[in-house]
């Protein structure tokens, strides 16, 4: 499935994963446990507010800091769809990439989406549609990541070409 | 046309004869780390590739330091699944706590990375070791799985941004004062996806220890790598330590960079970043007079020889202001013991500070000087996001060892020269 539907919520620049996923709920790898403190130093309310289907969109550098991979699975945990931004830090984006949570790089799209509109994605072709019908098109992932990618991500991929290599 | 160092490690790595800036390859990686935190969701994933071997159990290490000793049973059965994943594939470098560091303190000290290695690190500050000419960059703990199958990863080979440091930095400026002042003038994004490459007279008249805290923070810019090129410093710290034989690189001459950065730094003061940002950085001076509650000397950033004895200069002889909380965090067990035998350890207990076992404690708010609402913390440490050492109303300033032990004594932000000499 690679069309998504859903509601916005608006984030500012350099959304750091501490602000996603305080250090002090790391001692656990669920994704719905992780998914309970989903932002809440930026905005307590917000595990309770989000509901699976619904999008995040930030200005530039979303995810610095740590390489916890805990800051991705916290938002898939929650159902997050799809994560645009202007621009994303580098460990987050391979992270993003690797376990399979949407990510789309649109400098245009994160400054014009509105808080609480609803946007269609066409993921594989990485166009944005608000809720006006104006499109918005993503950096495309280079050739190799659209195949870990197409493959659900870094351990299916792996996973594959060690079965080859044997 | 000459190639930098980033360039040419990738490329041997990758057996290609030559890359540029965003060419992808796959590398064959040297030394592979993981922690507390990011080795359990590593181990569930890579349980899941069906492999029955790890790529080397020699080229993988294992530290639980983020929240060693264990400070409750959840972070207890964590790092009970990396100890157990130890043991099942015999990996050579897992530290139990005693004989455990800071992981970036630790690596470089037991010689396990070396100059012109490709490491990959489950943890951001793995670019730490760029300060002995390895490519060491952070990955999440899915590409640590993924190498710990194959010993190989991905990547995409960066640009690299210089940064020449010149003229003669007064004695109370440090490596972090460098850093700092590099990361406020570049921003958090400033060198996102990219190499920085730290150069200079100034860089070479520098320590190991001072050398290890620029490259640390080379993530607080978004560098994906800080690269300092080996010379005799580099050498004589690897003699007796190296593992492995080893070749450094350094770059061309004429290698293309896509921005060059030259500063003279010999009018620059000590350095602060105030909350809530690394790259919110000021000048000492414009900060004298903020009150704080804690302050913390340690970490992956100070917590090594260097800093210790930078910080027991200013505090020997006097006691922490009546109103704050002082806790000394030697970065590993052979810190703590050299801490220890130079008499630093009995400076700080009798100047009333905590002394710590090492861990990251409090550095990312995980244990061991939590902040309550509305405190301030000036640390050594790299992160002053919002809630990173305690509640989310609290706040951390980052400073040097000595700029932190100073203010320790005078319970405000200080410059160390009002307190004492810094040698
Ligand atoms: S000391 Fe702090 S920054 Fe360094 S590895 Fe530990 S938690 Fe991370």
């Amino acid at each position: 499935m690679s069309t998504i539907r859903g509601k916005v919520w608006t984030f500012g620049d350099d959304i750091d994963t501490d602000a996603i996923i305080p250090a002090r709920y790391l001692t656990t790898t669920d994704m719905a446990e992780l998914a309970a403190h989903l932002m809440e130093d930026a905005d307590p309310s917000f595990p309770q507010k989000v509901s699976p289907g619904d999008l995040i969109v930030a200005g530039k550098n979303f995810g610095c800091g740590s390489s916890r991979e805990h800051a991705p699975l916290a938002l898939k945990g929650a159902g997050i769809s799809c994560v645009i931004a202007e621009s994303f830090a580098r460990i987050f984006y391979r992270n993003a990439i690797n376990i399979g949570l949407p990510i789309l790089e649109s400098a245009e799209a994160a400054a014009a989406l509105q808080e609480g509109e609803v946007v269609e994605i066409d993921l594989q072709k990485g166009v944005i549609q608000d809720s006006s019908g104006r499109r918005y098109t993503a950096v495309p992932f280079p050739p190799f990541m659209q195949e870990i990618i197409a493959r659900g991500g870094l351990i299916n991929y792996v996973r594959e070409k060690v079965k080859q290599g044997e | 046309m000459g190639h930098t160092m980033a360039e040419k490690i990738l490329a041997k790595a990758s057996g290609k004869k030559q890359l540029s800036p965003g060419d992808l390859v796959n590398a064959r990686i040297d030394m592979a780390l993981g922690n507390d935190i990011t080795a359990p969701v590593a181990i569930q994933e890579f349980n899941k590739i069906g492999v029955d071997t790890v790529f080397d159990r020699e080229r993988i290490a294992l530290i639980p330091d983020h929240f060693t000793p264990n400070k409750d049973i959840q972070t207890a059965q964590q790092v009970k699944i990396m100890r157990e994943f130890a043991r099942h594939f015999n990996i050579e470098h897992y530290y139990e706590v005693g004989r455990m560091g800071i992981e970036h303190a630790l690596l470089p000290e037991l010689g396990l990375v070396l100059p012109g290695e490709v490491v990959i690190g489950a943890d951001s500050h793995t670019c730490t070791y760029g300060a002995l000419g390895a490519f060491a960059t952070g990955v999440g703990s899915t590409d640590l799985a993924a190498v710990m199958a194959t010993g190989e990863l991905w990547f995409k080979v960066p640009p690299t941004i210089r940064i020449v440091f010149e003229g003669v930095k007064r004695p109370e400026v440090t490596g972090k004062d460098l850093i700092l002042y590099t990361i406020g003038q570049l921003g958090v994004d400033g060198a996102r996806y990219c190499a920085l490459e730290f150069t200079g007279p100034v860089i070479r008249r520098l320590d190991m220890d001072g050398r290890f805290t620029i490259a640390n923070m080379a993530i607080e810019a978004g560098g994906k790598v800080g690269l300092i090129a080996p010379d005799q410093v580099t050498l004589e710290y690897l003699q007796g330590r190296s593992k492995r034989p080893f070749t450094p690189v350094e770059s061309d001459e004429d290698a293309p960079v896509q921005q060059e950065y030259r500063w003279d730094v010999s009018t620059l003061e000590p350095q602060v970043a105030a909350p809530f940002s690394p790259a919110n950085v000021k000048p000492v001076s414009q900060l004298a007079g903020t009150p704080i509650d804690q302050v913390v000397i340690g970490s992956c950033t100070n917590g090594r020889i260097e800093d210790l004895r930078q910080a027991a200069a200013l505090l020997q002889g006097k006691r922490v202001h009546p109103r704050v909380r002082l806790i000394v965090i030697p970065a590993t067990q052979a810190i703590y013991l050299q801490a220890m035998r130079e008499g630093l350890l009995e400076i700080f207990v009798e100047a009333q500070a905590a002394v710590s076992t090492p861990t990251c404690g409090p550095c990312l708010g995980g244990h061991m000087g939590i902040l309550a609402e509305g405190e301030v913390s000036l640390a050594t440490t790299n992160r002053n996001f919002v809630g990173r050492m305690g509640h989310p109303k609290s706040s951390v300033y980052l400073s040097s060892p000595a700029v932190a032990a100073a203010s320790a004594v005078a319970g405000v932000i200080v410059h160390p020269g009002e307190v004492g000499e810094v040698k």
